[in-house]
């Protein structure tokens, strides 16, 4: 049941570093994360880690794991081979600072740039009546624990670092169609989803969706429902009419909130 | 000299799970700039890994739940030493605090009328947990993380900086309270990335930091867990109360070892699941104690009536209170009787459709296929008690969260007093909604009554804490800190755990003693960029004194109630139940006080049968009870 795995591990900060190599203990039913917290023990003390939850709850522990991005505490060894090589990297999107503690900023900073839930303020706190089946769909978007393996595997900016100014990516255009599905949210983000968030970046190739630990269909149920609302917005003459018929304020766009980019 | 970057604030929480949260949302609507402490990143707090809901007595799904029937189940469930006016505060206000988060954008679980949904849970007389499938403390970080950056979009508009008013300390650790004469003036700490100093200047800190479970081998908590808001507190000079009493969930996983505490919901058995020995007993119906007989059923076919007839069945005897049901299970294991990793079975294969088990605890589902490989539409559980939250806390004022120190307050896990000697199960969500709200609101009027007679850092202070956060670094050889952990959990975990002795306990005061001798030579190799084994020195401190504090108690109070088991004084004693323990510390040595427990209110005793009270509580006590007695007679 116990063996010696072969570990590759990167360790550095944001100037250099490199992989290095370590021999080091597994046992039965042990997850990529033990054997970190075994090399901090016993080898390596300050082996840079994020960690929290251990539980697959908190979304902290992302890092690359053979290449794939994965939450380390839900990465059971026995995915491989006794005698396979396992390299650990940190994700690749993010600046690193230090070993595999990445510098996720860009996520809270986009966060406070779109929009937040709006009610109409003649509700008040008790009243508000919705259905399950209303709720649901937005409900699947607020599983999201935040890990950012999909903003980290998103080619989008995985390859373009450019393109991260005028992209949000995948969690936070999903943050968008959550709101956007939101029973009782009287905003409208359409127009800023395309503009200023880049949802037109989005040629749904769904790898977010395929490294998703919480199997949130991304791409399926947020992004190209998100996608349909923007054209019918834009280009149905319908909307026109349409506009001034429903409980959205007549055309009126809701815009990125200002003051918010660094 | 080392760089410190300074702030000054006029409200500083340290802790950013729901009570931060919502204790920094509260002192920002006051008006006051409020900082934000996180020692993870912003959203990551122990908080998310709660599943089965907050308790609120709403009535959206039984009508006849109001906050009476809420008070007397929390104060039923920790055994009638809870602080009956934070029970009372708890009990009338949590509908409020979870409609709030409604209007913040929160998307619970619906009723058929499109009202918030409200599950069963242990120990509360109807449906009362509001909830999002299993994973309703996401939803609550969640929110009120967007809540803050809501405010912080306001303050964007309307001053140009989204920082103006709120600001988030992400991964950011405070190590030390500062005081100015016997009051607050600040706090002191390091940035995890960096290693770099900060120093608040500030007049109020709430302290929200949680509890103390990393102190112990088998738990459900979270690596922040290290009693750090405790232990601040006590070098602060402020007191804890009832620190021996610390809840062990009933069901944590207990194979893979790795995995070994990971919290499985209690949820799987409000919505029906049931537990078994390796006989295929359903064996709960053997331990359902005296003071509960009443309200639990006898019959398997009662029990299983219960879930659609709740108003002609009694409850399954799965549903007692957490702390009756781990007693229960290690019971059982002891007994020979257990599954074969050495914990019992928990099914909902046999109860319920796989569609609905999918549908009702998607977490469950998915933590024990990826973690265990097990599936829990087919097969049963393996579930063994584990730590999961300590009930003793700071001292504090219950309607402000004061604590005795002027300037510090406390709210959620840290404070004491509101869950008495066990906690109802979703009565800690609600908890960190109005005790949250509540302390913040009262460290703004703190810093409202100041005026201009704000308290001055004292330099003298920083520069001790700078060289006690340095030395461990500086050490060239010295102890280990993952081993010194490793024996403080595995300490605690066996000498003052879930069943309790006399020798043990002395034992384990023994080497508690010996623990903190080779503390103050703890080395950390590496600098101080993001040094894990550094923090992890730091945080030792605080689990060793918090550790002490529950030896302590523990040894001291000679009955069983609650969270706290005593092999040697198995009984519940009505004398014990008049006395709080309260934990006091000099800068070397942990005291103990004795101190008489609040009485409750006779309107509110009046909630209870007397024949009920009598269990609990002297005869001398309940004279005067002259409602009570004409109730009895009525019968």
């Amino acid at each position: 049941m116990t063996y010696t795995a072969q570990f590759r591990v990167w360790r550095g900060d944001a100037g250099s570093g490199e992989l290095q190599d370590f021999k080091v203990e597994v046992n039965e039913g042990e997850v990529v994360l033990d054997v970190l917290h075994r090399l901090q023990a016993t080898q390596t003390p300050d082996l840079a880690v994020r960690w929290n939850c251990k539980a697959g709850k908190c979304g902290s522990c992302s890092m690359e794991i053979n290449g794939r991005p994965r939450l380390a505490c839900m990465t059971r060894m026995n995915l491989f081979a006794e005698d396979e090589v396992i390299t650990v990297t940190p994700l690749r999107t993010f600046p690193v600072i230090r070993d595999l503690v990445t510098d996720v900023s860009f996520n809270y900073e986009k966060a406070r740039q779109i929009p937040s839930f709006t009610p109409d303020p003649k509700i008040k706190p008790g009243e508000l009546r919705m259905q399950q089946e209303d709720v649901q769909r937005s409900q699947e978007f607020r599983k999201c624990i935040e890990c950012y393996l999909c903003q980290n595997t998103c080619h989008v900016i995985r390859d373009h670092e450019e393109n991260e100014t005028n992209f949000a990516g995948p969690r936070f255009l999903m943050r968008i169609a959550e709101l956007e599905m939101h029973p009782a949210d009287e905003a409208d983000r359409r127009e800023i989803a395309q503009e200023d968030f880049g949802l037109g970046f989005c040629n749904i190739t769904k790898c977010c969706t395929e490294v998703c630990p919480e199997h949130i269909k991304i791409t399926d149920n947020a992004l190209i429902p998100l996608k349909e609302r923007v054209v019918g917005r834009r280009y149905d003459p319908l909307v026109w009419l349409g506009r001034t018929i429903t409980r959205r304020k007549a055309g009126k766009d809701t815009p990125k909130v200002p003051n918010t980019t660094p | 000299m080392t760089d410190i970057q300074r702030y000054q604030y006029d409200v500083v929480v340290i802790g950013a799970g729901g009570s931060g949260l919502r204790a920094a949302v509260e002192a920002r609507l006051q008006g006051k700039k409020t900082a934000i402490i996180s020692k993870s990143l912003f959203g990551k707090a122990h908080t998310v890994m709660a599943e089965g809901g907050a308790a609120a007595s709403m009535g959206n799904v039984n009508p006849h739940d109001n906050w009476q029937v809420h008070f007397r189940d929390t104060l039923r469930g920790g055994k009638f030493m809870n602080n009956p006016r934070m029970a009372e505060l708890h009990a009338k206000e949590s509908p409020d605090r979870i409609y709030e988060l409604e209007m913040w954008g929160a998307l619970f679980d619906r009723t058929k009328e499109g009202k918030i949904s409200q599950r069963n849970f242990g120990g509360h007389e109807y449906p009362r947990l509001a909830h999002v499938g299993d994973r309703t403390g996401l939803e609550l970080i969640r929110t009120m993380q967007q809540k803050i950056v809501a405010l912080q979009q306001e303050d964007a508009e309307e001053l140009g900086d989204p920082e103006a008013r709120i600001k988030v300390f992400a991964e950011t650790t405070i190590t030390e309270l500062l005081k100015d004469g016997d009051r607050i003036s600040g706090a002191f700490g390091y940035v995890r990335d960096t290693g770099e100093f900060l120093l608040f200047e500030a007049p109020a800190v709430v302290l929200a930091t949680g509890g103390i479970g990393k102190s112990f081998k088998v738990t459900s908590n979270s690596w922040e867990y290290t009693g750090d808001g405790h232990a601040m507190a006590l070098r602060a000079g402020a007191t804890l109360l009832n620190m021996e009493f610390v809840q062990f969930h009933p069901t944590g996983m207990v194979w893979p070892p790795s995995v070994k505490g990971i919290l499985v919901t209690e949820s799987v058995r409000g919505d029906g699941g049931v537990l078994r020995n390796s006989e295929g007993k359903r064996f709960m119906f053997d331990y359902v104690p005296d003071v509960f007989r009443a309200q639990y059923a006898e019959t398997e076919e009662e029990a299983d009536g219960w879930y659609d007839d709740p108003d002609n069945n009694r409850r399954p005897p799965e549903l007692l209170p957490r702390d009756e049901v781990a007693r229960s299970i290690n019971s059982e294991v002891k007994a020979g009787r257990g599954s074969p990793h050495g914990g019992v079975f928990l099914d909902v294969s046999t109860r319920m459709p796989a569609e609905t088990i999918l549908r009702r605890l998607p977490s469950m589902h998915h933590q024990f296929k990826e973690l265990a490989d097990v599936d829990i539409t087919k097969e049963p559980m393996e579930v063994g008690p584990t730590c999961h939250y300590v009930m003793g806390g700071v001292e504090v004022d219950p309607d402000t969260g004061a604590s005795l120190v002027p300037g510090l307050f406390a709210a959620g896990e840290v404070s004491g007093g509101m869950h008495g000697s066990n906690r109802l199960g979703g009565n800690s969500l609600s908890d960190l909604l109005v005790f949250g709200r509540r302390a913040g609101e009262g460290a703004a009027a703190y810093v409202d009554g100041l005026g201009e007679s704000r308290p001055a850092v004292d330099e003298k202070q920083v520069e001790q804490a700078t060289a006690d956060a340095l030395t461990p670094l500086e050490r060239e050889d010295g102890e280990n800190p993952y081993d010194l952990h490793s024996e403080l959990q595995q300490t605690l975990n066996d000498l003052v755990g879930i069943i309790r002795k006399a020798d043990e306990m002395e034992e384990a005061l023994n080497r508690l003693e010996k623990l903190k001798e080779r503390a103050g030579n703890l080395a950390a190799a590496g600098g101080r960029a993001y040094n894990p084994g550094w923090h992890l020195a730091l945080d030792l401190r605080n689990m060793l004194l918090v550790g002490e504090c529950v030896a302590q108690a523990a040894l001291t109070r000679e009955e069983s109630r609650g969270g706290h088991t005593r092999d040697d004084y198995p009984d519940m004693s009505a004398d014990w139940r008049k006395i709080n323990l309260i934990c006091h510390y000099d800068g070397e040595h942990v005291g103990l006080k004795r101190q008489p427990i609040d009485p409750v209110a006779t309107e509110l005793l009046e909630l209870f049968e007397k024949s009920e009270l009598k269990k609990y509580m002297t005869d001398e006590e309940l004279t005067g009870l002259a409602a009570a007695d004409a109730k009895e007679e009525d019968k």
